[in-house]
């Protein structure tokens, strides 16, 4: 069967960034439903590993990674290396730093088929 | 249905703006908010996200006017009704000279409009830095969070000015001895709305999480739309928050969406005394444009431990700006940085300032954590910041370190006229650069102990 991929930005309804404190950036992805949550929560597009490459950091720079039920979101916080408003720290409230999830590939519902 | 026609069993608080001043509340939704019987205006007027500069030169974030301008609609919409207003971390920081420019607001708004004799409240919360020194010296820790080490006494030194994070005590305190409106220095957000429900008698896990939902007033709604007004209604079981924006929903995925935001982790909320535990949250839609949350649990310190924020002067700062359109300069644009970065340090040696260069089109914004830096846009624009202890310094360093791009010498560049574009062919003055020193607790005997309690009247 063809595996086909969209991106994160055309199933979630919210992606965001923003500071989480001076020494924290904590990002948002929001899903309209619960269905299109939990295909992106199994599909690993947006779990430790992949967070962790997407942003190209260290495991350790990622402090909190959350499944988060309520809100169908995927949520997690990196540590910043210098404090917010740091000389030359080009993001004072964290809230462009969201944007290389937009284009991540998520694989497509219909490689989905048969896994219930 | 209007939510004025709900019976009104609990405490009702509007809300008109996440942060006060910071850009104007809206007047629609406010009056909406009014004709919904509160019982309380509150809002909140502080955020660590302006960085470290406000609270280290003890300025603002926020122009006067529009501070006026909320602090006077919250007024004229509350005093009247005999409601009480309570403001916290006034002015952006929360520091004592902006705790009494709110003070000299209110008063000034209430002597021009003639409203009715009133009890103002208010609080200071700065801690001296040799306050701060003694207790390090009485063998006190003050613990880093975030990961950060302890304090240090050089991290001490290196510190301008420091505020406590209160929570719902001096709220409370204040409106005991009788206050109507209140103007709070540096808060916890939630401590704002959580402490007139707590005084009430209202279960403490439900009024920390209505001042949880509540301290960013519309963000809590949507479709997105920041400086509305929402209704917050605590009762004995529940927290139900209203959106008073005609085309705004408060929903369940709004609300739950917002227990996430602007915290590392969405299950939790730290305060002075303890925090709340949100995993076992339940939210429910009630109508239309309400929902209604049950479920959170509180958890009480074993010690007080109350948030310090610090912040240090790191020098004077000037900025420059340049452009470059060169496809091949564009390509080499960090030999052009390193060609401006090696005229700097033959005139000032490595020691003695700070230069930094922002280029945006490539990696301004993300920096290191830019995934697309090999791929700059085919303009891109440098900002030129250096800090230096003097302003001289700092205005010949920057100079330098923007004007020498132009004479950068790139081995196969076709246009020798001049290597980049000035938008100005001069540096900016800038506020000084500062840095967050302390984001610490310090443990305290009495939630009350930093925070210094006044009451006046104002009015006519």
């Amino acid at each position: 069967m063809m595996t086909t991929t969209v991106p994160l930005s055309s199933l979630a309804k919210t992606i965001r960034s923003k500071n989480a404190g001076v020494d924290h950036i904590t990002f948002d992805v929001i899903f309209p439903d619960r269905a299109s949550y939990e295909h992106v929560r199994r599909s690993g597009a947006l779990s430790r590993e992949a967070v962790c490459r997407i942003l190209g950091i260290n495991a350790e720079r990622l402090t909190d990674h959350v499944e988060f039920d309520p809100a169908f979101a995927i949520k997690f916080t990196i540590a910043r290396t210098a404090p917010s408003g740091s000389l030359g720290d080009g993001d004072l409230f964290g809230s462009q730093h969201y944007a290389p999830l937009l284009g991540v590939e998520v694989s497509g519902p219909e490689s989905d088929n048969g896994r219930n | 249905m209007h939510p004025a026609t709900r019976a009104n069993t609990g405490l009702r608080i509007l809300c008109p703006n996440g942060h006060l001043g910071f850009a104007p509340s809206r007047q629609g939704s406010f009056d909406n908010g009014l004709l919904a019987s509160p019982d309380i205006i509150a809002c909140d007027s502080g955020s660590c996200d302006i960085g470290p500069v406000p609270l280290g030169m003890d300025g603002t974030a926020s122009p006067l006017a529009w501070q006026r301008h909320d602090v006077e609609m919250m007024l004229l919409g509350a005093r009247p009704k005999g409601l009480p207003v309570i403001i916290g971390s006034a002015g952006d920081t929360g520091t004592n000279s902006r705790v009494d420019r709110f003070v000299e607001l209110v008063k000034d708004i209430a002597r021009e409009h003639k409203l009715p004799r009133f009890n103002l409240g208010y609080f200071y919360s700065e801690v001296s830095i040799d306050d701060v020194r003694a207790r390090m010296a009485a063998g006190k820790t003050i613990e880093g969070l975030s990961g950060r080490p302890d304090l240090t006494l050089s991290e001490l030194d290196a510190t301008d000015r420091i505020v406590a994070v209160a929570g719902v005590h001096p709220y409370i305190e204040l409106m005991n001895r009788g206050a109507d409106v209140i103007i709070g220095g540096r808060s916890s957000d939630c401590a704002i709305f959580a402490a007139p429900a707590i005084r009430q008698g209202y279960p403490e896990a439900l009024a920390y999480y209505f001042g949880k939902v509540m301290e960013c007033a519309s963000f809590c709604a949507e479709p997105y739309g920041g400086k509305e007004s929402i209704l917050g209604e605590i009762t004995m079981e529940d927290v139900r928050v209203t959106a008073m924006l005609p085309e705004q929903r408060c929903t369940v995925a709004s609300v739950a969406g917002h227990a996430m935001y602007e915290r590392a982790n969405p299950y939790y909320e730290h305060f002075l005394g303890g925090h709340i535990d949100m995993r076992d949250c339940v939210y429910e839609q009630v109508d239309e444009r309400t929902t209604r949350v049950t479920g959170p649990r509180y958890v009480a310190a074993e010690q007080l431990k109350v948030k310090l924020e610090g912040s240090g002067k790191v020098g004077e700062r000037y900025v420059g700006l340049v452009g470059i359109r060169d496809p091949y300069t564009i390509s080499r644009v960090d030999d052009v940085i390193g060609w401006a970065r090696n005229m700097v340090r033959d005139r000032f040696g490595t020691e003695g300032y700070d230069l930094s260069y922002n280029v945006y089109g490539r990696d301004g914004v993300m920096g290191a954590l830019e995934p697309l830096r090999n791929r700059p846009g085919h303009e891109l624009c440098v900002v030129v910041q250096a800090v230096a202890p003097t302003r001289e310094k700092a205005e010949e360093v920057c100079m330098m370190g923007t004007r020498q791009m132009f004479y950068a010498r790139l081995p196969d560049v076709k246009g020798t006229a001049g290597g980049v574009a000035f938008l100005l062919d001069e540096v900016m003055p800038a506020t000084p650069a500062y840095r967050w020193t302390l984001n610490h607790t310090m443990p305290v005997d009495d939630p009350l102990e930093p925070f210094r309690l006044h009451i006046i009247e104002a009015g006519v």
